[in-house]
Order: C-alpha cells, then structure tokens, then sequence
C-alpha cells in the first residue's frame, strides 16, 4: 500500500464523482457537470476517465484498461500502473477476469455481463459542438430535444462523400431522449453500446459525466434511404483469422504490404491460443 | 357606385413652419354605374389631387368618400386595399412596377391578385398589349426600360386587365397615336357597357366628349376661404 | 377573420432608456407591413421583440397557431416559442452570416428546418433544397457549396430560402435589401414580392429604405424615438405624410 488514499482521489472528491455518476444514470445520456480535478497526467489522457474509474473501483475490484483495443499501449499501461499503485487492485488483461474495464475509443469484442462496469475517456462529450460553438445554446437544445442539427451534420457527410462518412464517434439518440457522444470509438462498435454491463463516460478537461443503466436503448442516428451501417475492413484477422472482430491496419514495409489484425489485442490473443489460425498466423506466432 | 360628400383637402407642412395648404374643400359628386364623369379644370385647379383622395392615397381632412360601400376616408388599410384589388381601378400617369418584372406579368398582376389561373391572367394580358401595340419582342422585358408612350400604353392595359366596377382614368388618352387612341377608348366605352363607374381627367378634348356623359369643373371646389 | 398576429401595447426598456413603448397593432393573413424609422428609433427592438428575441416588459405579441388559435407567444413556453419559429415563423436577418451556417453547404443549410421538424429522408430533404434553391434563382450545381463561396446576393436568398422552406405563414425581416448594391437588390425585392404573393405570406419588414417598404409593403408604421408616430396605407403615408416626422422623412429621400 502506498500513502496515497485508496485510487489517489480524496473520499470528499469521490462521493462528488459518484453523485454526478448516479444522477448520470438516473438521466441516460445527459451530460452531469461535475468538478473535474487536476489529474497526475495531461489532459486528453484520460482524465476524465481515471476519475470515474477511481469513484468507482472498490478494493476487491479487478481492473482492464485498454487504449484503442489494446492492453500493452503507453496509455494503457501508464493508467493500468497508476491504480496498481494508488489502489493497489488486481489487474488483468483478460475481459471476462474485469470487473472495471477503463477504456479509450473502443468496446471488447468479448461480451460484458452485469456484474462489470465500462469506463470511457472522452474528449468532447457535446456531440452538437461542432456545428454550435455556444454552450448556452447546445443545452437549451438538449432541453428542448431540437436535434435537427445533428442530421445536418449526416446530411453534409452524405453529400460530400456519398455515405455517412462518420466512422466513430457516431452520434446516437439514449432512450429516445437525449443525443449522446459514444465517444471516439468506431461505429463497429456502436450496436454493442445496448449491453449488459454499466456503461460510464467521463470527460476530464470538459467536466462532464454521463452514464448507460444496463440494457438502455441507444440508436444511431441515420436517415431513412441512408440506413446506418456498422463497418468495418472487409478482411480476417491476419493473425487469428477472426472475420467478426474490428480491425486495425498496419503497414509492414514500404513496398505496399500491410495486414489487418484485430485492435482488441485480448480476443485476438485468446483465439491464437484456442487454435484459430489467419494470413499470417502461423510465421508471426 | 363612387359618391364624395363635403370632401375637403389641405396639406400641413409641419416642417416648413406648419403652413396649411387648403386645396379643396366641400367636393361633392357621384357616378353611377356605367357612367363616365369627367374632371376639368385648369392646370393646379386639384384634379389629380381628388382622383388621389377617391383612390385613398391623399387622406380627406373631411367628408366622406364612398366607393363600392366603403368610406375611403375612414377604412382600414386593409379595407383599402380590397377595394383597390376587386372594385377600384387606377390609371394613373406614371407606371411603378418592380424593376426585372417581364412586362405581361406587370399587365397580368391585377388578374392574379384576384386569383385568376395563371395562363388565363397571361392571356388576357397578352391580348390586351397586342390591343394596345406593345410588340411582341418587348413583353418578356421589364418596362422599366421602355419608351414614355409605350409606358404608358402597358399603364393602361394593366389598368384594364381586370373589369373593376369602379375606375379612375388621369389622362390615358395623352400622347397617344390616332390609332392607341382609338383603341384606349374602345376600351372605356366597353367598360362602360359593362356597368364601370369612370371618372377620368381629359385634356384631349374630342376623347372628352366621346366618352364623358357629363363634367365636374374642379375650380367650384377650391378653398373660397383663400381668394 | 382572425388577425395573424395582434400586437398589444409592446413596452421594451433598456433600463431607464425606451426602446420602444406602446405599440399596438393588427397584422392579417397575406398582409405585409413595414416599419420605417432612423437609426435608433426602436423598430429593431421591436422586431425581435415581436421575433421572440427578446423579451418585451409588457404586453403580448398574439399569434394565431395553427393548433390552438390565438396564443400569447410572450407567456408561451420557450419550447413552443421555439418551434414556431422553426415552422410557421421565418427571420431573415440583414446580415446573411447571422442567419445562415457558414460552414454547412447550402443544402444543408436549406435542409436545417425540415431535418428539425423530422424529415429522415436524405433524397426528400435534398430535393426540396435543390428545388428551393431554384425558387431564389440559385444554380442546382451550387448545393454542396458553403456559403462563404457565395455572393452577398446569393447569401441573402439562400437566407430567405432556408426560411420559407418549411412554408412558415410570418416572415420578420430585418434590413433585408440593406447592404446589397441596388441592381441586387432590385432582383431580392422582385424575388420577395414574388414569394409573399405565391404562398401568401405574411410579412414584417424594418427597414430605413423608404423604396423598398414602396415596392413590398402594404402597410406601413413610422417610428421615432420607440413610439409609433404615424401608421396607414404604404403610399397614403408616403405620398401624403401626416406627422411633422414622416413629412421630414419622405423630404429627405435623394432622389435619382
């Protein structure tokens, strides 16, 4: 044990945290200001959701924080250290071992259950800011539900590029109420946000919390002859030739090759290991 | 049909140490259907300045001005300008239209104000300007650019694309041809037929007498007062 | 008939300072109405008092719902305030940028208020904008622009066009030939006339320019000091002022 209070934060600051935690779920969706404390690392680190994540961790918790999919990155590993340190809980890679998982831009491919909790880093938690800079004016909108402007956005994606060319931090509508960012993580990803698990996003920099009860309705906004589309590359896995989970495209040399390999780094290893085999499964294990 | 009673008219200036210019008073006069009266008077004697009042562009200081029911000198704004889409016509001396408006729209406007179809306001626009010798070529500009006459010519075509059962006629014959003279006066003569009240000013004598069943001197209602 | 719009005994202050007091007024269906007066005089106040933009001290500003009949749009909830002024109410500020999203293309822009009341069908929304961007005489090939790219012109009838595309019943306007050069401006005024006669708009015009309230308006109010001073027919006021104000006001006009 270090001298550090259990999960760094003061027990005052954490029952702020856990007030605007709980009203968060009360209203699904609706950002909760809270006062947001100066973290031991930068903003855009995860500020916002170290905070959540040290409100919510009990000492019995096990912790899993992963950045973009993967366990063995330098944010993921810095956050991973800074609980083993000031909480002093069991950490794991292992999505199913979890009870907390913090993550940065993504949802496992692993099915969460109702005894877990996802903690999201966001960075912008105001999906309409783009297209209205004034605060005052986004909450008299999400007061008065007036959405029409996040269509506007589709809208310009549509005839700019075709499509709906947004790919993550996809909008989407939280019980038929509030429009809400998921956060960057990729629109794969979206239709796996109506789960089992506690779902908590914290914003460090903008101060705000807002929360998903299990088995909330979310929805991602599209049009009628533009219907939404969870994508992804239209590859396997290179490694364990998985043909469901999202991917990430890494460029091997300067000649042109690149392989797709999943970006969760733990359903991909979990698979090598039962036996699942892709492209280059066998030369790079 | 148009019935003045007592009408006086004076102009204050307020900003020209509030002189007050009496200009008419005690103007009385009536025109039944399918009558034409004509205004003279020499040049300043308030011709203009009466068809003005009748048409609710002048405000009467007094009396009363009834066309069609309705007291000019006392309606609503709105009142007014029902009058003057569905019973009183004017022809005035100068043509204002919007700039950019092709010119058979200018004529077809008083036909659609009305809510008559589309092609059937065009087309009695277009026969009218045919009547009138508007060529062809110029219907689809603005009149704006025209000459003085034909200006004037597209003026009354206008004024006649709807059958007002009331209308104010300021000097439609003046610096016309022969033949637009003619044809301006077949067209007074058949909104008479059909049952308009007219009160027109005419200083081309001959149309005076042709058309006028009889004649209103405006001098017997200059402001005595004055003198 | 019901008025459109009746306007009750309108005080707005800017502390001890009128910004406009006692205005009283019936506006009716297809009617248009202008508001003339210098720099300063409180029509602007007015407006967006009317407008919901501010909040008048006292009185009511009345409208005539299509729902509910007559409603009182100051005491109403701003949500309703609010979706009035995205259905059957239109501004069209002086100032294009005001009133449009300079980094949405002009179909979006366009598309804005039909997306708020619900339209979820790309290929609709995107139709009525290329069809409504013909009505103000802007090319088809000009949709996914932004505005910026725009001219001044073009700016002030995108304006009107993503305003009166959800066929709103009250247009306000603010100034909104000013700033233009005239020949533009010619072409916006036929335009408006154009429109308010088509789908029978009703129509509030401030402006300083006593040729455009001549060509638009058929009424017309003429403001000093936030008091209405004189108000009637638009060419009996202009022809034949009554008040020493108004008088002084038609006397100054230049004349080409």
């Amino acid at each position: 044990m270090s001298d550090y209070n259990f999960a760094y934060l003061d027990e005052q600051t954490k029952r702020m945290i856990r007030r605007s935690i709980l009203k968060g779920l009360a209203v699904p969706g609706y950002q909760v200001p809270f006062a947001s404390r100066e973290m031991p690392m930068p903003y855009g680190w995860g500020t916002g959701g170290v905070q959540v994540s040290a409100a919510t961790l009990t000492p019995d918790d096990t912790l899993k924080v992963i950045d973009q999919g993967a366990d063995d990155t330098t944010n993921a590993v810095s956050i991973r250290k800074f609980f083993e340190k000031t909480a002093g809980v069991d950490t794991t890679e292992e999505t199913a071992e979890a009870s907390v998982i913090q993550t940065r831009h993504r949802i496992p491919e692993a099915e969460l259950t109702e005894d877990q909790i996802l903690v999201y880093q966001v960075p912008i938690p105001e999906p309409l800011r783009f297209l209205e800079p004034r605060e005052t004016e986004t909450r008299k909108m999400h007061a008065l539900e007036e959405y029409g402007l996040m269509h506007v956005k589709l809208y310009e994606d549509i005839s700019q590029h075709g499509a709906i060319a947004t790919a993550y931090a996809y909008p989407v509508k939280v019980e038929g109420r509030y429009v809400m960012d998921p956060s960057p993580i990729p629109k794969f990803d979206n239709p796996k946000m109506e789960m089992a698990a506690i779902q908590l996003f914290g914003a460090g920099r903008e101060q705000r919390i807002y929360a998903l009860p299990p088995y909330t309705q979310v929805v991602s906004l599209d049009f009628e002859d533009y219907p939404f589309e969870a994508s992804k590359a239209d590859h396997p896995c290179d490694l364990c030739g998985a043909e469901d989970s999202y991917l990430d495209e890494v460029i091997l040399d300067d000649a042109g090759s690149r392989m797709f390999v999943c970006s969760d780094t733990d359903y991909c290893r979990s698979r090598c290991e039962a036996g699942h085999s892709g492209r280059l499964g066998e030369e790079a294990a | 049909m148009i019935e003045l009673n007592n009408v006086s008219k004076s102009f204050i200036l307020h900003n020209q140490g509030s002189a007050v210019i009496p200009v008419m008073q005690n103007a009385t006069l009536c025109v039944k259907p399918g009558e034409c009266v004509g205004l003279t008077g020499v040049s300043g004697a308030g011709k203009s300045t009466l068809m003005r009042v009748i048409y609710g562009n002048y405000l009467a200081a007094s009396g009363s001005v009834v066309v069609g029911g309705v007291d000019v000198a006392k309606a609503e704004p709105r009142e007014i300008l029902a009058l003057r889409r569905e019973t009183l016509g004017y022809v005035s001396q100068f043509l204002r239209v919007v700039p950019r408006v092709p010119t058979l729209d200018v004529v077809a406007e008083p036909l659609l104000a009305v809510g008559t179809p589309v092609g059937q306001a065009r087309d009695k626009a277009a026969s009218l300007l045919a009547q009138l010798n508007i060529p062809e070529p110029l219907w689809g500009l603005s009149p704006t650019t025209f000459s003085g006459g034909e200006q004037q010519r597209v003026n009354i075509a206008r004024g006649f694309a709807y059958d007002y059962p009331a209308m104010l006629l300021d000097e439609p014959t003046a610096s016309l041809d022969a033949q637009n003279r003619t044809t301006v006066l077949g067209l007074i003569d058949t909104a008479k037929a059909r049952g308009a009240a007219i009160i027109g000013i005419f200083h081309d004598e001959a149309a005076r007498e042709t058309v006028c069943d009889c004649f209103v001197d405006v001098s017997d209602f200059s402001p005595k007062a004055m003198a | 008939m019901t008025p459109l719009l009746q306007v009750k005994n309108i005080k707005k202050f800017y502390g001890s300072r009128i910004g406009c007091t006692d205005v009283t007024f019936d506006l009716y269906p297809g009617e248009v109405m202008g508001i003339v007066g210098e720099s300063g005089s409180g029509k602007s106040t007015l407006l967006n008092s009317l407008a919901g933009h501010l909040a008048p001290d006292c009185g009511e500003v009345v409208f005539d719902t299509r729902a509910d009949g007559p409603v009182d749009t100051v005491t109403m909830s701003e949500a309703e305030r609010r979706m009035l002024s995205r259905t059957d109410w239109a501004f069209v500020h002086q100032h294009a940028r005001d009133g449009l999203r300079m980094s949405v293309s002009a179909g979006g822009n366009i598309g804005e208020r039909l997306m708020a009341v619900g339209d979820r069908h790309y290929g609709s929304i995107r139709e009525r904008a290329a069809d409504w961007l013909g009505r103000v005489e802007i090319s088809e090939n000009r949709i996914d622009d932004r505005p910026s790219a725009f001219s001044g012109g073009m700016q002030q009838r995108l304006q009107i066009a993503r305003n009166l595309v959800t066929g709103p019943r009250l247009v306000f306007m603010d100034e909104p030939t000013g700033g233009l050069d005239v020949s533009v401006q010619a072409r916006l005024l036929d335009l408006l006339r154009g429109l308010v006669r088509e789908m029978g708009l009703s129509a509030i015009i401030v402006t300083h320019d006593l040729a455009v309230v001549r060509l638009l308006a058929d009424r017309l109010m003429v403001m000093k000091d936030g008091r209405v001073v004189e108000t009637g027919l638009t060419d009996q006021v202009l022809d034949d002022p009554q008040h020493s104000y108004t008088q002084l006001l038609v006397s100054s006009v230049l004349q080409v």
